[in-house]
């Protein structure tokens, strides 16, 4: 029986850990933190159906009681080696794995929005990210201003650490868009006085239904849209805030007073990738991601042998075509570990 | 003092403070389906009056949904109410319908309701 080590068990870990054991293969799963489900298990609501995450966090342990393989919670991969041919991961707490194959499943980090400081992140009381925001809506927390008050008047950013050199990353973060629209859709929901606007450069609704969520926001919720992207905020006497920017539909530049703002912060390549990259001297791509072998028919292989990619850590991604990409690196490694034995 | 050669110079930003929403709430009131313009210019280029003299469809309903009332009443007569602009629309909106509205809420506001700065500027003006 060949062994399948699957490192991180988040969305695409968990299915492409299943699938393996499906298909017969010893599989173990490591996972550095306590709980499974990665960011996933943050997340209140998600797009475009605006369903509970924890419907998808329920499926994902019906798979890992109906599946056959090892989960190490609490456990890093501290130390990577090869020898004959083999790879050798050693944990933190000192157990030594030899696996025949390797999926790495470590996901995404999010965009730290400290590094936009003409935002306000974190200098201002009323700035706030598209996860704090997500996190208050889990806490079941009303959204008010930090003095109490009611916001009035609130703008999402988008691209927030995408496609801003300046910010350190040329990529799209491609589901952003979508999340900004379906969190303006909740915060009607919660506060039907306030006006919502979000400041984008390009709306980019690529997936199966983001063009209709769009539509909705904008003939059903009353949020409105500006084509442009925000040069700086500053805080009034009353910690609301004065945003800039040019509305580019018109040509002209303009200003706001808000009284919350919500940066929609970018995905971009996680520490726990970059060290995994290091420790297995895969080649990383322009946007900091792992980069797969071949971008069109071998999105799952890694440069080196044996080391296969499923998820996050090679780009931005929605939950479900996480999901098919893990399906996908499965299949790839069932393949190879069968033709491995014919060699 | 008419020759005196400086003057204050007037922004040219757009402020939210100085929003005037009524235009925009009348018109989506009547017009529903204006709340789902994408901006994309098609009404613009297919606009017969937009081909001949300095006329731009889209950018009047940005005014519009950014409060910018001011000089809409001269831009809104140079439409000859020829439809096109609905037969290229992707997203279905009766244009000609908000034009009409426009025209009607111009009015509306400036004799029967207090009017906005902006629209008593316009009154002294014409």
């Amino acid at each position: 029986m060949d062994t399948v080590v699957v490192i991180g068990a988040g969305v695409a870990g968990v299915e492409a850990a299943s699938q393996l054991s499906g298909f017969g293969h010893e599989v173990i799963l490591v996972e550095k933190n306590s709980y499974i489900g990665g960011k996933l298990a943050k997340w209140d609501h998600l797009f475009p159906s605006l369903r509970p995450a924890s419907e998808i966090l329920t499926s994902m342990e019906e798979k890992i009681k109906q599946g056959s393989f090892k989960i190490l919670k609490n456990t890093e991969i501290t130390d990577i080696s090869r020898r004959n041919g083999r790879w050798i991961l050693k944990t933190g707490k000192g157990i030594s794995l030899e696996p025949d194959a390797v999926v790495i499943a470590s996901g995404f980090g999010l965009f730290d929005a400290k590094r936009k400081e003409e935002y306000g992140y974190n200098i201002y009381n009323n700035v706030i990210t598209s996860v704090d925001l997500e996190d208050k809506l889990k806490k079941g927390e009303k959204i008010r201003m930090t003095n109490g008050k009611t916001p009035r008047r609130i703008a999402f950013i988008h691209c927030v650490g995408s496609r801003d050199e300046k910010s350190g990353n040329h990529h799209c973060s491609k589901v952003c868009c979508i999340t900004g629209v379906k969190q303006a859709i909740e915060l009607r929901n919660l506060l039907p006085q306030a006006e919502i606007f979000c400041f984008y450069m390009d709306l980019r609704m690529y997936g199966k239904d983001f063009e209709e969520l769009y539509r909705e926001a904008q003939e059903n919720y009353d949020v409105q849209f500006i084509r442009g992207r925000l040069s700086e905020a500053s805080e009034n006497m009353d910690e609301s805030l004065l945003i800039k920017a040019e509305d580019t539909l018109s040509g002209r530049p303009l200003k706001m007073n808000v009284d919350l703002m919500i940066l929609l912060i970018g995905m971009e390549a996680g520490e726990d990738t970059i060290n995994l990259c290091k420790g297995f001297k895969l080649e990383r791509d322009r946007s900091g991601f792992i980069k797969p072998k071949d971008i069109h028919i071998m999105r799952n292989f890694s440069s080196q042998e044996g080391v296969f990619l499923a998820g996050t850590c090679t780009c931005p991604m929605t939950i479900g075509d996480s999901i098919d990409n893990a399906r996908a690196a499965a299949i790839e490694v069932h393949n190879y570990l069968k033709n491995k034995h014919l060699r | 003092m008419s020759k005196f050669g400086f003057s204050i110079q007037e922004t040219r930003t757009i402020d939210f403070e100085q929003f005037d929403g009524r235009l925009l709430k009348y018109v989506l009131e009547h017009e529903p389906s204006f709340r789902v313009c994408l901006s994309c210019g098609g009404c613009t280029a297919t606009c017969s009056a937009g081909n001949l003299i300095d006329f731009n469809v889209r950018k009047m309903n940005i005014l519009i949904r950014r409060g910018e009332t001011e000089g809409l009443e001269k831009e809104i007569n140079k439409c000859m109410l020829c439809g096109k602009c609905m037969l290229v629309c992707p997203r279905g909106i009766n244009i000609r319908n908000v034009v009409m509205l426009i025209k009607k809420g111009i009015v509306k506001f400036r004799t029967i309701e207090e009017p906005h700065e902006k629209l008593k500027l316009k009154c002294h003006a014409y």
